[in-house]
Formats: structure tokens, sequence, C-alpha cells
């Protein structure tokens, strides 16, 4: 995955979660930057800033640390079909970001997106949504979130920009600024040129956006989409989650992404949760899943043995790997006693870095065949 | 994901350009009510491509052009001939079903079709919501497609008229008989038609089951009438939406279209009993139907 990424490992951390400056996904300092440069904003936009740089702040201190309002909150949540068990008391709290939300067909999770909504009642449990109870204040719920159904949801008769439109009125926008906030929506997913030509004449990958657009339009504080990457080919895949990421980073909202790629989710999410028939694997913070795991990686283009054993003769414990020599990290020494052994023989070297777990090992327990298939199928891209 | 690594934020803040919304966002009852608006639109296909507005566009032509042809006749008349209002609408039967099979389909099928009910049932609208305002547009749809040449005729009449204001007056009333008459017509057909519709998510199918269900009666009531007695002649058009209509009219405005005899009253029960069925039944199909 990222090795070799620093040559000193930064400790300062311990738990494996301090702020990484130079990673995209860091939106602490962005957010503040924006927190400051608008400060006379809208009464709305301003507690959810507030949200944000908390969060950040928090994350910082305490990675999955309180104080900070989830916008998703779920207690003992039971759905039982006449048939199966969608959902088994799952609870899990989740903070604003963008969330991937990931398990195999079948999972759970657009049962659980649905009850989000109040479009399903629960069996049993409990659930909140951006602190409200979607048994009672579903309409109040559905006001501030937008949804993208996993499925293809538009009418191909209709013109993308008079659906959008329609949609933020349904939405109760009213109608200048419905027309206005559709065209800003379908710019914004990159629709403009196309955007009074008619749906049914648009490709899978145009239709998605549209779908997102709509979702988007009435300027919701979380948004749910569920596989918004389906049946979009890589390139299109790639966009729809480039677009995804910066709706999180620069728009301001919640995201909850659906997704039975782990690979894909990944890439874009500040936290990550993962079920399985209807039961929570985990929930937790991407770089915290991610986290390194103190041994170091190092790879030469020859002589791995010569190395192999000239480190041993010095007492480091070196695990062969292929290619690779593993060697434990002690202290700062063990990366100049490995710099001092490859120049003692002078041999090439190729790479010197952290390990990091990957991602797929939160499936370890248990469910590794699951976390083999995700890997593959994150490999893989698509079909 | 190269465009954004590394990238610095206020950069890309300032491409992109979001606002935010902060302006008013307006209750349950506007979005029903634009919901209600955009469907009646959509039933004259105002707003779609040119294709969806053939079918509405012929019934509404043929409607306007009767009306043309009995503002000439009755002009040259003088304006004393026996046609009114009511025939006027009893006249348009026919298309007024075909009328029903092209605009239910289309508002109410085409959602089901393309399956955008989520992404309504996901907004601040309750189902049973959905389910009323396509209802009083489709109801709304039939009888202004009614009132418009009713209008016609009443413009034509009043201005042909002999005998001065008395005789304007009653034009004038029978006018607005004709408006009540044709609500009446409109809230029990288009009442009868949305639920039949909501049952196919075809437009084609769903438009053969109006179809059906109109003209399925039909033979029954010929068949009562030709073997039945005199009370079984005076309930037999209670079996059909449409004969049921005409039984209304024969008695609220007291003519003799239909010998309805003694049941008058019947004829009102049946026909408050069929559309609070057919409402409930639409909303009943719309908590239902998954999403």
């Amino acid at each position: 995955m990222a090795e070799g990424r620093r040559t000193r490992p930064d400790r300062a951390g311990g738990n494996g979660c301090h702020p990484r400056p130079e990673d995209h996904r860091d939106r602490g300092g962005k957010a503040a930057q924006r927190h400051a440069a608008r400060p006379g904003e809208g009464l709305r936009a301003e507690p959810r800033e507030r949200i944000r740089v908390i969060t950040e702040a928090a994350g910082a201190a305490a990675p999955y640390g309180r104080r900070v309002v989830p916008v998703i909150q779920t207690q003992s949540l039971t759905m039982r079909y006449p048939a199966t068990l969608a959902l088994d008391a799952l609870t899990v709290d989740v903070e604003p970001g963008v969330i991937g939300l990931v398990g195999a067909n079948g999972a759970g999770k657009s049962t659980l997106i649905k009850i989000l909504l109040g479009l399903l009642q629960p069996t049993a449990g409990s659930v909140r949504v951006l602190g409200l109870d979607p048994a009672r204040d579903a309409e109040a719920i559905r006001a501030r979130v937008g949804y993208m159904p996993e499925h293809n949801c538009l009418p191909p008769d209709m013109v993308a920009a008079e659906f959008v439109t329609h949609m933020a009125k349904m939405s109760g926008l009213p109608r200048a600024a419905a027309r206005e906030r559709a065209s800003e929506a379908l710019r914004h997913v990159g629709l403009y040129e196309e955007r009074y030509r008619q749906i049914g004449g648009y490709s899978t990958g145009m239709r998605q956006r549209v779908a997102l657009a709509q979702a988007l339009v009435h300027d919701p504080d979380l948004l749910l989409l569920d596989e918004p990457t389906n049946g979009l080919d890589p390139a299109g895949r790639d966009a729809m989650l480039g677009l995804i990421e910066r709706i999180g980073a620069d728009f301001g909202m919640s995201v909850v992404v659906c997704s039975h790629l782990l690979g894909e989710v990944e890439r874009i999410c500040e936290s990550l949760v993962a079920i399985d028939s209807g039961r929570l694997l985990r929930a937790d913070r991407v770089e915290s899943m991610t986290r390194r795991r103190d041994v170091l990686v190092v790879e030469v283009d020859e002589g791995v043995e010569q190395l192999a054993a000239h480190l041993r003769e010095r007492g480091v414990a070196v695990h062969r790997s292929g290619r690779e020599l593993l060697v434990p990290l002690d202290d700062d020494d063990t990366f100049d006693l490995i710099v001092g052994a490859v120049a003692a023989l002078g041999l090439p070297l190729h790479r010197l870095g952290q390990r990091r777990h990957g991602i797929v090992e939160l499936f370890a327990d248990g469910s590794a065949d699951r976390a083999a298939e995700y890997a593959e199928e994150a490999g893989r891209g698509i079909d | 994901m190269a465009s954004t690594d590394g990238a610095v934020s206020a950069g890309v803040i300032h491409d992109i350009g979001y606002q935010r919304y902060a302006g008013p966002r307006l209750g349950r009852r506007h979005v029903v009510t634009a919901l209600y608006l955009h469907s009646l639109r959509t039933a004259f296909g105002l707003g779609r491509s040119a294709v969806a507005k053939i079918f509405p566009g012929i019934v509404v032509g043929l409607a306007f052009v009767v009306a043309v042809v009995l503002v000439a006749v009755r002009s040259r008349a003088g304006g004393v001939i026996p046609y009114t209002y009511l025939q006027f609408i009893d006249g348009l039967g026919i298309p007024l079903i075909v009328f029903l099979a092209v605009i239910a389909p289309e508002l109410v099928s085409r959602d089901l079709r393309s399956r955008v009910l989520p992404l309504y049932f996901s907004r601040p609208l309750r189902r049973s919501d959905y389910a009323l305002a396509k209802l009083a547009a489709t109801i709304s749809a039939v009888w202004l497609l009614l009132a418009g040449p009713l209008l016609l005729i009443f413009l034509g009449g009043a201005f042909s008229r002999s005998g001065g204001a008395s005789a304007v007056w009653r034009e004038f009333t029978d006018f607005l008989g004709g408006l009540g008459y044709a609500a009446i017509t409109a809230v029990v057909l288009g009442a009868f038609a949305v639920p039949l519709a909501s049952l196919a998510s075809r437009r084609a199918i769903a438009a053969v089951v109006i179809v059906v269900a109109f003209a399925a009666t039909a033979p029954v009531i010929g068949v009562i009438e030709a073997v039945g007695g005199t009370t079984a002649q005076q309930l037999g058009p209670l079996v059909n939406p449409a004969t049921l209509l005409t039984g209304l009219e024969t008695w609220i405005y007291r003519d003799d279209k239909l010998a309805i005899g003694p049941y008058g009253p019947l004829y009102l029960v049946v026909a408050v009993a069929l559309v609070t069925a057919c409402v409930a039944a639409t909303v009943a199909r719309y908590r239902k139907v998954t999403v």
C-alpha cells in the first residue's frame, strides 16, 4: 500500500491516529480556512462548519473521540423481514465526514439507508439521523437528507434540467431557487452543457450524475449514496469517486457511501462502517484501520540473504518474505542499523519503509474469505 | 484521485464555487401543490416531448371542435336548440375514457416504471400525499378538458341568444350547471381510473386495463335491460361508472336520460362510495409499494 512514504517514522501520535498533514484526507486546515474566510455566513452553515472543525480537532486528540454530534446513531437496530434478518442488533455511531458503509450484497446496507430515511420501520431498536428520530420526524429528516438509490431511478423521457428542478421543488425549494439550484447541481456534477437533453439519451455515467445532482440539489446536510458507482466503467468510477470526495471536502456535507467494494470507499472515506449479515463488523476511522504496524520493509535488488545474515549477526530478528525483508521497528536506531548494513555491503537499496495494516484485515476475524473477495474485487477495479 | 491529491484547498474551493442554500424551505403543503401542478401540466403534455402531447392534444382538439360546431349550429338556430351543456358532456363519453386511459398511466404508471418513487418518498412528502396529488391532478385535468369547451359554448350562446339579460342569465346558470356536472364526471371517472393505472407499470397495459374496466360492464347493462324487470332496469346502470354518472345526472338535473325510477339517491350513494373506495385504494396502493 503506502509503504515508503516517509523514511523516518513519525511516532508522535503513538496510536497511529495522528494527523497526516500531507494527506488530502486531512481537512482540518481546509475547514478552518473556510471558517475564517466566511465568518458572517448564513446561520445554517455555521454550526456545521463548527462541527467539522471540532471533528478534526477531536480526531487529532482522540480519534474516535466524543463531543462530536453523530450524524447517524443506531442502537440495537434490528430489521426482520419474513424470510431474513436484514439487520441484527446494529449499534453504531457515525460522525460527520465521508463515511463508507461497506458490506457484501445483502449485508443490510440498503435496508439501513431506508430506515434512516424513514422509508422502513425497524422491527426493534432505535435510530437517530442528524439528531432526529425517523419514526417521528421523517419529514424533517428528509428535508435535510439527499438520497441516491442504487438502481436507475430517472424518467428517460424528461430533460435533466427539468427533472432536477422538479426534484428541488419536491424538497421544498421555491420555483426560482429550484431552477437555479438545479443548474448549479448539474454543473457541479459536470453536466452543465448537456443539461437540456433528455435523460433517456444519457450514458450510464451521466445518469448516475443526474441521480447525484437530484440528491444534492436542495443542499442537504447528509447525503446517502447507495452504490453510486454501480455499473460504471473504471474511468466513470474514478470520476464518480472524485466527485463524492469533493462533495465531502468542499460542499461541507456529510456523505455516506454504500459499496460492496472496499477498495473504492477506502480511497475517499474518512471513516468506515463495515457490516456483514446485518451485524457490525467494525466502525472506525480509516487511518486507524490502516495504521502503521511497527515493521520495516526492506527491499534490495540483490543480496537479500547477505543482508539478512548481516542483520541477524547484529541481533535483529529479520523475517524474509519473498524479496522483502521484514524488520521489527524497535526504535529509530533500527533505521540507522539497516542503512549502515546496506551501505557496508554495498547493496542497491530499492525500498525502505513502514508497512501498514491493509484495511482488508478488519475482516480478519472469521470473515477471511469475504475479505479476500473484497480485496480481489477492489484490486480488479471492475468487471 | 490525482486531481485532489496535494492540491491546495483554497483553489479547489474557488473553482467549484459551491454555495450553500440559505433561502426558504417550504413545507409539505407547498411540495404537494408543486407535485399537483407538475402532474396537471404533464397530463396535457406540457413540459414534455412532442410525442407526449399528441394524445392529449387530439382529445382536447376534439372537444373544442364539438363545442365550435355546437356554437355554430346554435347561433344559426337562434340559440334555441335542445342540445345542452349536460348533453355535451355525455356526448364526450368515449373521448373522455380515451383521455383517462392516456393521462392516468402517464401520471401514475410512468413513475412506477422509471422507479422514481424512491426519490419522492425520500423527500418531505408522504406516500398518501403523492397518491392524492396524482388523483387531484387527474380529476382536474378531466374537468379542465370539459370546462374549456363549456366556456366556449357559453360565450357563443350568450352572444347569439336573443332575449336580453334574462336570457343570458339563464344561459349562465345552465353553464354553471354544466361545470358542476363536469366536476362530478371528473371526480367519478378520474378516481376510478387512477387506482387501475397504479396497478401496472407499463403505460400500454394500464391504458388497456382502464378501457376494459369501463367497457366490461357495458354488456352487463345491456343484458339487464333486455331480460330484467323494471327494478333491474332501473338499477342496472349502477354497475358502470359511465352509466352511473348518467343516472346521477338524471336525478340531480331532473331530466329523463335514464329510467332510474325512485332510486336517484341510491345513485348518489353508490357514486360517493365508489369514489371513496377508489381514493382509499390508491392511498393503500402507495402505502404498499416497495421503494
